[in-house]
């Protein structure tokens, strides 16, 4: 793995908000930076706020409920606690609920207010109000406060958000409400969760892969965010294909000039057997692998280009379980990332 | 969240699926509509754009409806710009006698607002009209409600649908879907739509307008005090301007939708779910594809795009990686070592991925043994003009094992 010079501190960073275009595994990265960030002996908390159970999945637990829980614990070393992380799925509606039991003592209003269909319409009439209700919660984790007393305070809190096209927007609460809330509680109460959002204390991580259309999306996001003023932090680049191949040689294999006869030699003294055409089907794989190299790195050009600290995690063949969570979290802390 | 039953034959002992004859759906007269659904980051529309570009050039007069198409992939058929109307795409293949057997290609990108807005449009006065499309919970109801991108695909839809029965412009729509999250989305959108128009609230916040108020309004007192504290008077008179003007447009609404869903079951449409060969992107097809069975809607197979290319020869993957670990320690003997231990590598990976996007496959097909599949190898580089189109329909009409 080539490991890019970074000159990044994430270590004030409390918030990491992982996004990505479909497809390129920004859940896989979101779960593998919150186990990085807790192998350092850190509570870390792990949302989700698109309903779609990953955290559960990958992890190999139990769906999750509106609570949080102790999904991995670390190994202890000597006499430091271990660290944790917990994961929390969070549903627009209990969140409104929970908001509302805790800011307004609404009493018999609250209730009447889920009776009467007001917190299903507030949760579906616009992703503005919902989005201000997921990020709200996540917002409370971070700013843990007296308010929710005998809750865990985080060291960090990392967040499996929507992907690259509506983050943004999902960040950008109070942009997201002007239109519909001009004062009033909610309007003061996004306002705060904006100066968390966009403080150094937040960074919004964006996952891509070597392909034209993840780049491009990395690159409009970037400037999106940009334009809202949220801090952009990181671009991960994910399932880097092998790189243990000598660009000389990648050359001669495009241009059909590998030395067969040395490739032929070299399996035989290994103890392979060459029949079958071995060699041949070897050259040919190299030649395909070349070409895709050749795509990958006029890609990784353009991820240079971007000017952000980059990270890179490579295609695990056999698909990532829990031991390639693991795996990818190494890869991310030994670049400096978690 | 509606708790759902798995569909599938129970017990079962191969695991292998027919293979989709492509072409014969395409040429088939019968088929009108093909709708490509599978969650995001599949190559959904791609595979649309592809199958749009084959069955014209095979001789049907095809509209392909996209949503969010790659940016070069737009321009290269001629619709980049956003004005919800059909484009023709040039540059269609002909054969020696410049004929390309009668056939056409139009291209279209949804612009979910605007057909939004000119469904108000048409269903309202144009006083009342204005009314709506002014009112901030329109504004966000119309372009960032989730849901609506998939409701305005089937109001497209519709519209095109109509208006190709009516003057015979089109024999065949390709429908793309939106990126959503999950491929159920397509279909439960326009429900949760209308569920919505039709909730509780809504009807509540009408009540003062509309009659036997009495009842209500105790329960509305505290409604809307609580609201007032909460989001502010302001906006709830917003919400309730809304709802009241768009209140009479319900009824048009929800017709139609219902007349497109039917038009979804109709014998004439035929579902290609779209996925890769990754466990969350086959298990969301997996259930689509029993959620289409549920609907009685007509499935015509499962496309797996993206994967990984056959490696050659037979040496398994951990032979390979034996052989490339004992080159590695050698060197210094071998000038080529270092490159025959990284393609040994190379083909170890190859064989892993290839053997793991089998075994995903044969588990699918063990669960839906019903259900003609078609592989399509990834590409080394995206698609983004006709050439690449063509290239992809070829491979997706090619039957591989």
């Amino acid at each position: 793995m080539t490991q890019q010079p970074v000159d990044a501190d994430w270590s004030r960073v409390r918030l990491h908000v992982v996004t990505g275009k479909g497809g390129t595994g920004k859940s896989t990265v979101a779960a593998a930076l919150a186990l990085g960030l807790a192998s350092q002996g850190k509570q870390v908390l792990l949302c989700e706020v698109e309903g779609r159970q990953g955290i559960a999945r990958m992890f190999d637990v139990d769906p999750l409920p509106y609570a949080e829980r102790r999904i991995a614990t670390g190994l202890r070393v000597g006499d430091r606690s271990p660290g944790v992380v917990h994961a929390l799925h969070i549903d627009a509606e209990s969140a409104l609920l929970e908001y509302l039991a805790m800011y307004y003592k609404l009493g018999r209003a609250g209730k009447a207010l889920d009776r009467f269909g007001v917190v299903e319409f507030a949760t579906t009439i616009a992703p503005g109000v919902r989005d201000v209700l997921l990020t709200g919660k996540v917002f409370e984790a971070v700013q843990r406060n007296s308010r929710n007393k005998g809750a865990t305070r985080y060291d960090a809190v990392v967040l499996d958000a929507p992907p690259t096209g509506r983050i943004t927007q999902f960040l950008n609460v109070s942009g997201e409400l002007a239109g519909l809330a001009k004062v009033g509680p909610i309007k003061s109460q996004s306002d705060t969760m904006m100066t968390l959002f966009r403080s150094p204390r937040t960074a919004v991580h964006l996952v891509t892969v070597l392909e034209e259309m993840p780049v491009q999306e990395t690159a409009d996001g970037i400037a999106d965010l940009q334009a809202a003023r949220l801090p952009v932090g990181a671009v991960i680049v994910n399932q880097v294909r092998p790189r243990d191949i000598s660009a000389a040689d990648l050359d001669a294999a495009r241009a059909g000039h590998l030395d067969a006869a040395g490739i032929a030699r070299d399996l035989k003294e290994a103890g392979v057997d060459t029949g079958d055409g071995l060699v041949d089907g070897l050259v040919a794989e190299a030649h395909d692998h070349a070409e895709r190299r050749a795509l990958e790195d006029a890609q990784h050009a353009v991820v240079g280009g971007l000017g952000r600290p980059t990270y890179e995690l490579p295609r695990l063949a056999g698909g990532v379980d829990l031991g390639g969570l693991y795996e990818l979290a190494g890869f991310l802390k030994t670049q400096g990332l978690a | 969240m509606k708790s759902r039953t798995r569909v599938g034959p129970l017990a079962t002992t191969n695991g292998t699926a027919p293979a989709i004859d492509v072409d014969a759906l395409l040429d088939d007269r019968g088929t009108g509509i093909i709708v490509c659904c599978g969650s995001g980051g599949v190559g959904k529309t791609t595979t649309s754009a592809a199958l749009a570009l084959r069955a014209a050039e095979r001789g049907r007069r095809v509209v392909v409806l996209t949503i969010d198409p790659a940016k070069r992939l737009a321009q290269s058929m001629g619709i980049e710009q956003l004005d919800n109307t059909p484009r023709p795409v040039t540059g269609l293949r002909t054969n020696a006698k410049g004929n390309r057997k009668g056939g056409s290609l139009d291209a279209m990108m949804l612009d979910m607002k605007r057909t939004f807005d000119e469904v108000v449009e048409s269903q309202a006065t144009s006083e009342k009209a204005k009314q709506i499309l002014d009112n901030p919970f329109y504004v966000a109801l119309s372009s960032s409600f989730a849901g609506t991108q998939e409701y305005m695909a089937m109001e497209k839809l519709g519209q095109i649908h109509a208006a190709a029965q009516a003057d015979g412009t089109y024999d065949l729509i390709v429908v793309d879907t939106p990126p959503s999250r999950s491929a159920l989305d397509f279909l439960d959108a326009p429900e949760r739509l209308s569920s919505f128009l039709d909730g509780r609230f809504i009807r509540l916040l009408l009540a003062p307008a509309k009659g036997p108020a009495k009842l209500m309004s105790a329960g509305f007192g505290i409604i809307t005090g609580a609201l007032n504290k909460i989001i502010g008077a302001q906006v709830l008179r917003d919400m309730q301007t809304f709802v009241a003007a768009f209140d009479t447009l319900f009824g048009g609404f929800r017709q139609r939708a219902q007349k497109t869903f039917e038009l979804l079951q109709a014998d004439g449409t035929a579902f290609l779910v779209v996925a890769a060969p990754e466990p969350d992107a086959l298990r969301e097809a997996a259930y689509f594809v029993e959620r289409l069975g549920e609907e009685s809607m007509p499935l015509a197979g499962l496309i797996v795009n993206r994967a990984s290319p056959e490696p050659r020869g037979h040496l398994s993957a951990d032979e390979a990686m034996a052989a490339s670990t004992r080159l590695r320690q050698r060197a210094d003997e071998s000038p080529t070592a270092s490159l025959t231990a990284g393609l040994l590598r190379l083909h170890a990976d190859q064989a892993r991925m290839v053997e793991r996007e089998a075994r995903l496959r044969e588990r699918f097909a063990a669960a839906h043994p019903q259900v003609p599949t078609a592989v399509v190898p990834a590409l080394a580089g995206d698609v983004h003009d006709l050439a690449g189109l063509r290239r992809v329909g070829e491979l997706l009409a090619t039957p591989r094992p």
